[in-house]
C-alpha cells in the first residue's frame, strides 16, 4: 500500500490509513515551503526533498512533489485587530495569505495557526480571522499566543479552538503517519522568565510519545520558538530542553514556531527547529534594535520585508535546507 | 481663578463650554501628576523608571506607550492589571511600605519595581 502510493502520480487520496506502515515513516520526510507574511507550506513524502523558492518556482517545481504523501500549510502572526503604522491593514495581509494558499498547486490537507491569531483577544478579532480563513476550506489546528489569552487565561481561546485539548490547550494527534503535536507556552509565564510548558504538559507530553514507533516522524508547533532564539527578548521557553528530550527517540522532529515574525531555522540533532514569519508585521532581528516591537518599514517595503521561505527537511539526514526570497 | 473661566466658558457658547468641560479635568488631571509624579511609562518592552520610589499611601499609574499591549502583574498576585492597549493606563495604590516587584505577565523579560517608604 505504501509502495504504491509513493508513485501514485495523485497524492491526494493517498495517504489516509497508513500510519502505521513503517515502511512511509522511514522514507517520509518534511518539506515546509513558507514565505513571510503568509505562511509555510509543508509537504510529508517518501524520498529525498528538495527546496524551491515559493514565489518564483510554484508553478513548475510545486507540481513535481506530487508524490507527497502530506501537506500542510504553517501561518502565524495574524494580530488581527492590531491597525499601528507597520501595518495598518492586516486584514489584506491575512487575505493575502489565503489567496496564496487558495493558488498552491498542491493543495495543502490542513492549516496550522501557530498563534497571536488576535492583537488583544477581542471576540470581535477571532471573528474576522475566522471569517477570512474559511476561505481556505481547509481544517485548521491553532495553538495559542499569548495575545490570544490575555484576560481570561485562554478560555475564550480553547473554547472556539481547542474544544477537545487537554489541559490548558495542548493536544495531539496523527496525519497519514505522521504525529502532530500542538503545545501551550504562553500561560503562567514568570517574572524575569521565557516562555513556560509547565509540569502538567510535560507529563502529558512524555505520556503522549511513549507509545509512538521512533520511525515516527514527529510535528511539534507551538507559538513561542522552543529554543533559545534571544532570551533577553523572552524568545525562547524556559523548559524546552525538557520537551525535547521526551523526543530523543525519533528519528525525525520538526518544531514549527511563530512568535518572533520572522523566519529563523535550526537544527540540533533529530531536531530541526523552524519560526514563521507574521501575516501582520514584521519584528527586528535579535538584538538590532532596542525592543522586540513591531518594525516599521514603508509601505511599500512591507511585503518585500516579509518575503518568502521555504524550509525543508530530510528525515535520516537531519538536514534543514532553506530558501527565503520577498514577496515583492 | 480656573473656577471662574470654567463657568464663564459655560455661558458664552455651548462649543465653548464643550471645550471648557473637556479641557477642566485634563487639568486637574496633570496638577494631580506634578503633586505625585507616580507614573510608570511602558515603552518598548521596559518600564520606566524600572524602579519607581513613593511614599506610602501612592497611587502609581502605569501609561503603556507601545504598540503592543502589555499586562501589569505583581509577582505575588497582589495585583494585575487587564491587557493595556496603546496609550491605556492601570493605577494602583500603595498602602504599606515595601518593595513590591511587578513584571508583565505576557511578556516577562519587562519586570520593574515600585518601592514604597
Amino acid at each position: 500500500m505504501a509502495k504504491k502510493n509513493l508513485f501514485d502520480p495523485n497524492p491526494s487520496g493517498v495517504i489516509e490509513h497508513d500510519h502505521n506502515n513503517d515502511g512511509i515513516d522511514r522514507r517520509g520526510f518534511l518539506k515546509c515551503m513558507a514565505w513571510a507574511g503568509t505562511g509555510a507550506l509543508c509537504v510529508i513524502q517518501g524520498g529525498v526533498l528538495k527546496s524551491h523558492a515559493l514565489a518564483s518556482h510554484m508553478g513548475s517545481q510545486m507540481k513535481s512533489h506530487k508524490l507527497g504523501e502530506l501537506s500542510f500549510v504553517q501561518i502565524s502572526d495574524s494580530h488581527m485587530g492590531f491597525n499601528k503604522p507597520a501595518n495598518p491593514d492586516v486584514i489584506a495581509t491575512l487575505k493575502a495569505a489565503v489567496d496564496k494558499i487558495n493558488a498552491l498547486p498542491e493543495q495543502p490537507e490542513f492549516l496550522l495557526h501557530t498563534g497571536d491569531i488576535s492583537h488583544l483577544s477581542k471576540p470581535e478579532e477571532f471573528d474576522n480571522v475566522d471569517q477570512i480563513l474559511k476561505a481556505t476550506n481547509k481544517q485548521i489546528f491553532f495553538v495559542p499566543g499569548e495575545h490570544d489569552v490575555l484576560n481570561d487565561d485562554g478560555a475564550m481561546f480553547r473554547e472556539r479552538y481547542a474544544k477537545n485539548s487537554k489541559g490548558q490547550g495542548w493536544y495531539s494527534f496523527d496525519k497519514n503517519g505522521v504525529h502532530f503535536i500542538g503545545l501551550v507556552n504562553v500561560m503562567n509565564l514568570k517574572a524575569g522568565g521565557l516562555g513556560t510548558l509547565g509540569s502538567e504538559q510535560l507529563e502529558w507530553l512524555e505520556d503522549d510519545v511513549k507509545h509512538l514507533k521512533s520511525s515516527t516522524p514527529i510535528v511539534v508547533f507551538a507559538h513561542i520558538p522552543l529554543w533559545t532564539v534571544y532570551p533577553q527578548w523572552g524568545w525562547g521557553t524556559e523548559d524546552s530542553t525538557q520537551a525535547l528530550s521526551y523526543l530523543k527517540k525519533f528519528g525525525s522532529v520538526t518544531v514549527l514556531n511563530g512568535h518572533i515574525h520572522q523566519t529563523m531555522q535550526k537544527v540540533e540533532g533529530n531536531v530541526t527547529f523552524h519560526t514563521a514569519f507574521s501575516t501582520a508585521f514584521p519584528q527586528p532581528a535579535p538584538g538590532k534594535a532596542e525592543g522586540p516591537g513591531p518594525m516599521k518599514v514603508p509601505a511599500e517595503q512591507l511585503r518585500s520585508v516579509l518575503g518568502i521561505t521555504d524550509v525543508n527537511y530530510v528525515q535520516g539526514r537531519h538536514a534543514l535546507a532553506v530558501v527565503d526570497s520577498s514577496l515583492a | 481663578m480656573r473656577r471662574k473661566l470654567f463657568f464663564g466658558g459655560l455661558v458664552v457658547a455651548l462649543p465653548l463650554a464643550l471645550a471648557a468641560v473637556i479641557l477642566h479635568p485634563t487639568r486637574a488631571k496633570s496638577d494631580d501628576t506634578k503633586a505625585s509624579p507616580a507614573e510608570v511609562r511602558v515603552d518598548n518592552f521596559s518600564f520606566g523608571p524600572d524602579t519607581l520610589t513613593v511614599p506610602a499611601n501612592s497611587t502609581v499609574t502605569w501609561v503603556n506607550k507601545d504598540d503592543v499591549p502589555h499586562v501589569i502583574a505583581s509577582n505575588d498576585g497582589l495585583f494585575k492589571s487587564k491587557a493595556l492597549d496603546t496609550d491605556d493606563k492601570y493605577s494602583y495604590t500603595f498602602a504599606k511600605a515595601g518593595t513590591y516587584s511587578y513584571y508583565c505577565s505576557i511578556h516577562p523579560k519587562m519586570v520593574g519595581k515600585v518601592v514604597v517608604q
